[in-house]
């Protein structure tokens, strides 16, 4: 029961969707399931913070390190969750959008998840150009072919590369840096990025047949094997 | 905490209560300079705390970065609530409920198939439970499933069948004879040979690439020379992405630095 429900489930449910492209009357079945996806992810999403509440708990209520942290983890989740389930100082009523300005939910966002998540990313940039600087070395062709685009799209992204080539008549103009980016971008890019998705979109299918086949269990934990 | 750090952190706060004095007398007079004066100071120390790691991990990046962990948990859960069961199940299983959300009842004949995916939520949470965490497979193989059947149509027709379908790139591009090409021949960027050029490196810069994923031949002869175009062209593509994603990465750099200089300290416009 452990194992045989859910591989059933999953063998029945992905039968189904495949049935479904090629049966018309049942078309719109693929649309509703996606719907169904949805509302088990929000469920989800509950399971994620539920879970996030019983680590911090934990953590803080058995003094491990660091667990004065925890508090802030706990305050900022439930002070957020509290802002957009009850929709706290929204103008409207409660048909109003969750995100709506001058809600707490909004200035918290605005505030707080906002400069936090970009100055995050923001972050990357200097690791990136620090590990770069270790890692990009024109040993070989390969590295070098890398490192002559990422060159390229970098420096045709700024004002420096169009002023740099902006002397070239109009017959060569392709070999302008910021003309040479695009072409990079819109052909062999686009060659190597099409390459790759091919080579995913096999995967994911002989993946899909697999799971739908029950050959692939291991989403099941150790009841798959 | 050692004396350093006690110094460090009354710095901090004499900081943060200055700056949001400062920031609450230049707020307008009529609206509420108090609040926008904290929440500015308040953004920018979370930013400069996140930023204070390039030193090394220090206290203020663990507060900033637990707080962020707490507060996007709770907005993505806010906002599936919200747009997924409020917008999409509460009209379609409850007209009373619609009516307390005030959203629109849908009724529909089958509508009582929605119970399905409520009880199949509520079974993956059972998964904080010790004992009943089994039968939260049940709606992690709907799950799968649904992901294995919507994709297994989804990606052969999109990334397999499309991409190549996109790739039979036409290699004589506004063709109107040898002479009308040799006459215009240049590398000016919207001209006809650089969209040739363009479209033949589509073509065989994909076949090549294809080869180099294909691993049930050995690569030797012809099909290792293909094979090896096929590194290059994925290089040019490793490159081109790492150059953007820096990009990306700076521009929200500059961001953030505009919001430190211009929002919160005022000295750039």
């Amino acid at each position: 029961m452990r194992r045989e429900i859910p591989l059933a489930i999953t063998i029945f449910v992905g039968f189904l969707l495949i049935f479904s492209v090629f049966f018309p009357p049942v078309e719109d079945l693929g649309e509703n399931f996606s719907l169904f996806f949805d509302i088990i992810a929000v469920f989800a999403f509950f399971l994620g913070g539920g879970n996030l509440v019983r680590i911090h708990g934990k953590k803080l209520l058995k003094r491990k390190p660091d667990w004065a942290f925890s508090i802030v983890t706990l305050v900022g989740f439930f002070l957020m969750l509290a802002a957009g389930l009850f929709k706290i100082g929204n103008p409207g009523d409660i048909s109003s959008n969750v995100t709506a300005e001058g809600s707490l939910f909004a200035i918290m966002y605005d505030n707080i998840f906002k400069p936090l998540g970009a100055t995050m990313y923001a972050l990357l940039a200097f690791f990136v150009a620090s590990a770069s600087y270790r890692a990009f070395r024109a040993k070989n062709r390969e590295a070098t072919i890398l490192l002559s685009a990422a060159f390229v799209i970098l420096l045709g992204s700024t004002p420096l590369g169009a002023l740099l080539t902006s002397w070239m008549p109009d017959s060569l103009s392709i070999l302008e840096i910021p003309n040479l980016a695009v072409w990079i971008l819109s052909s062999p890019n686009l060659a190597g990025q099409r390459a790759i998705i091919i080579g995913i979109g096999l995967g994911v299918v002989s993946m899909s047949l697999r799971l739908i086949l029950g050959v692939e269990r291991s989403y099941l934990g150790d009841e798959g094997a | 905490m050692s004396r350093t750090g006690i110094v460090v952190f009354l710095v901090v706060c004499v900081l943060f209560v200055v700056s949001w004095v400062v920031k609450a007398g230049t707020g307008d007079p009529e609206g509420h300079y108090i609040r926008d004066g904290f929440l500015v100071t308040f953004a920018a120390f979370l930013t400069l705390a996140i930023m204070s790691f390039m030193y090394k991990d220090n206290p203020y990046y663990k507060f900033a970065e637990h707080l962020f962990v707490g507060v996007s948990a709770a907005y993505w859960m806010c906002l599936a609530f919200w747009s997924t069961l409020v917008g999409n199940l509460v009209p379609r299983i409850s007209e009373r409920l619609s009516n307390a959300f005030m959203v629109p009842h849908q009724p529909g004949e089958y509508n009582f198939f929605f119970y399905i995916p409520v009880i199949l939520g509520i079974l993956l949470l059972m998964r904080l439970s010790p004992k009943g965490g089994w039968i939260s497979r049940w709606p992690l193989a709907f799950i799968v499933g649904t992901t294995a059947g919507l994709n297994f149509v989804r990606y052969l027709r999109s990334d397999f069948i499309n991409q190549i379908n996109s790739t039979f790139l036409p290699l004589a591009v506004d063709w109107q004879g040898f002479g009308h090409f040799f006459s215009n021949l240049s590398l000016n960027a919207t001209g006809q040979f650089v969209a040739m050029f363009g479209n033949c490196v589509i073509f065989f810069g994909v076949l090549c690439g294809v080869i180099y994923f294909f691993f049930s031949k050995e690569h030797t002869g012809w099909f290792g020379r293909a094979s090896r175009v096929g590194i290059w062209v994925l290089m040019i593509t490793f490159g081109a992405s790492f150059g953007y994603t820096v990009m990306g990465r700076i521009s929200l750099l500059v961001g953030r630095l505009t919001f430190l200089l211009r929002d919160w300290l005022g000295i750039a416009s």
